[in-house]
């Protein structure tokens, strides 16, 4: 950003691009509608923020009766509790193009605020999701490109040469360092936390050359929201990440419908935040009571359009293929 | 010195690593969407001049060193340091030659420069952009050749060799870019 104060009232993005973001979501709207998925709108602005410890949400004081007193809401990091109450209320196969917004998330390839398409569809496991999210991307990059699906599991260890079970965490803390990670960071980080560590910094950057990688079977710390099974070599989240050139691209799940589980798992998020000294997030009982009357088994991925943008146009900075990046709102 | 969080560390902060001074030449955001965050910064350690990578949390922080650069007038060098001084403060401080670096050739007595101090020690000087110096030794001139654009080397007062055109005279000061280490034009008295 090298210009003068004088031209920062202009987007950064220019008209040719943003003609390409219109017609790109006109695509996304085509595609849908050819499936006769419904599109829908739900709160930017929650009660709940959600419980991820990785996932900083914005809180914003906002006005509440009484003349003088404000309560919090959070802007939505993701519209998934709210879509799955849709979901579980009958609403059927659905799609959203929004907003989401995370906190402290600036740089290359992050705004704070960005663009996602997040869908779910019924009667899908998250296999058959993937194909479909595949089959979008392939549309909107508009070229032909194939897809393979690796677990998670082989990708480390075929690509960083690490098993990352096994591993013990000294070796694992030993070759982060190796690979760039300042040894004075080891502290405070687990497991999970140097393997995404080795991920972004030796697997991503190999990740969907000349076709899409779709990575899955995640380790079950890291299921999120996903189911874990057992399939028969140990127990893995039905989760998986698409990759394109370097970029993650979408995350995807076959949505866990237990609420008991979903519940555990919001517990130990707020474990988690409260050793991390971070902001304790309260449990949505909302979701867990559209759980308890019944999600329909389903799967549902977010994909990150703004990346999309990038890798369509070619620009190497997310920044550039926003009209008003975070610094230039 | 203050602590700053490496999410608000952008390109140009000046903070302490491993106990050295550096500035950071680039930085960027890491983060699975699932995962943690990390911030990769590019540095350039000032003592060794190397620029190197490194990654840490985003809710890590790192010390500011205070590095500041400081107008100075060259005085002169007594075979082991160079000295420099506060215009305001008369204040004096050596820089030994391993902080003048590649500055050595182009520093004429009286000179402004920029001195980049580390709590008052120099690490780093980089020489006005341009500067006058005599010419003590070159091919006798070539008259009225102004067109012809050949060249001859001239070595200037401070011991720097530079190009000159063919016409120059011994004595004759002339204007050189200091960047580039190219000569710009004659100076008339």
């Amino acid at each position: 950003m090298k210009e003068g104060a004088g031209s920062h009232w202009r987007p950064l993005a220019g008209t040719p691009l943003l003609r390409l973001r219109a017609r790109m979501l006109a695509d996304i709207r085509g595609f849908f509608a050819a499936r006769d998925v419904m599109e829908v709108e739900t709160p930017l602005l929650g009660r709940h923020a959600v419980t991820d410890p990785h996932i900083a949400s914005f809180d914003v004081p906002v006005a509440d009766g009484a003349p003088g007193t404000t309560v919090l809401r959070h802007l939505q990091t993701s519209p998934e509790f709210a879509m799955k109450r849709l979901l579980a209320a009958g609403s059927g196969d659905i799609y959203q193009v929004c907003k989401a917004f995370r906190d402290g998330e600036a740089g290359s390839r992050h705004n704070p605020e960005f663009t996602l398409v997040e869908w779910y569809r019924t009667g899908f496991d998250h296999r058959d999701l993937m194909a479909e999210a595949a089959e979008l991307v392939a549309k909107l990059l508009a070229r032909p490109v194939s897809w393979v699906c690796r677990g998670y599991d082989e990708v480390l260890g075929e690509l960083a040469g690490l098993p990352p079970r096994e591993a013990p965490l000294m070796e694992l803390g030993e070759r982060a360092v190796h690979l760039g990670l300042h040894p004075d960071a080891l502290d405070g980080m687990d497991r999970d936390d140097l393997l995404d560590f080795v991920f972004s910094t030796v697997v991503q950057p190999q990740l969907g050359h000349g076709r899409l990688d779709v990575v899955d079977r995640y380790p079950p710390p890291q299921a999120a929201l996903a189911r874990v099974i057992d399939d028969g070599g140990g127990p893995v989240a039905e989760r998986f990440e698409l990759f394109y050139e370097g970029l993650e691209l979408a995350n995807g799940y076959h949505e866990l419908a237990d609420p008991h589980e979903q519940e555990r798992r919001m517990t130990t998020d707020r474990e988690r935040r409260r050793a991390r000294g971070l902001p304790d997030r309260t449990v949505d009982e909302r979701l867990l009571a559209a759980l308890e009357a019944g999600l329909p088994d389903c799967a549902g991925v977010a994909l990150g359009f703004d990346r999309l943008l990038m890798l369509r146009s070619g620009e190497t900075d997310i920044r550039r293929v926003l009209a008003f990046p975070y610094e230039r709102a | 010195m203050a602590s700053l969080g490496m999410n608000d560390i952008r390109a140009g902060a000046k903070i302490l690593l491993d106990n050295d001074p550096c500035v950071v030449v680039e930085a960027d955001l890491v983060k699975p969407g699932k995962g943690q965050a990390f911030t990769r910064i590019k540095y350039r350690n000032f003592k060794t001049g190397k620029v190197l990578e490194r990654t840490f949390k985003a809710s890590d922080s790192a010390e500011a060193a205070d590095v500041v650069d400081t107008e100075m007038q060259y005085l002169y060098n007594d075979g082991e340091h160079f000295y420099f001084m506060d215009p305001v403060s008369y204040e004096q401080v050596g820089a030994d030659a391993a902080a003048v670096g590649d500055a050595a050739p182009w520093l004429k007595e009286q000179d402004m420069c920029t001195v980049t101090l580390w709590n008052g020690t120099p690490l780093m000087v980089a020489p006005p952009n341009f500067v006058e110096l005599r010419v003590v030794e070159t091919d006798p001139g070539v008259r009225g050749d102004t067109a012809s654009g050949g060249t001859k080397p001239a070595v200037l007062e401070t011991g720097a060799t530079v190009k000159v055109p063919l016409f120059l005279e011994q004595e004759e000061v002339i204007r050189v870019d200091t960047r580039t280490g190219e000569y710009v034009g004659r100076v008339k008295d």
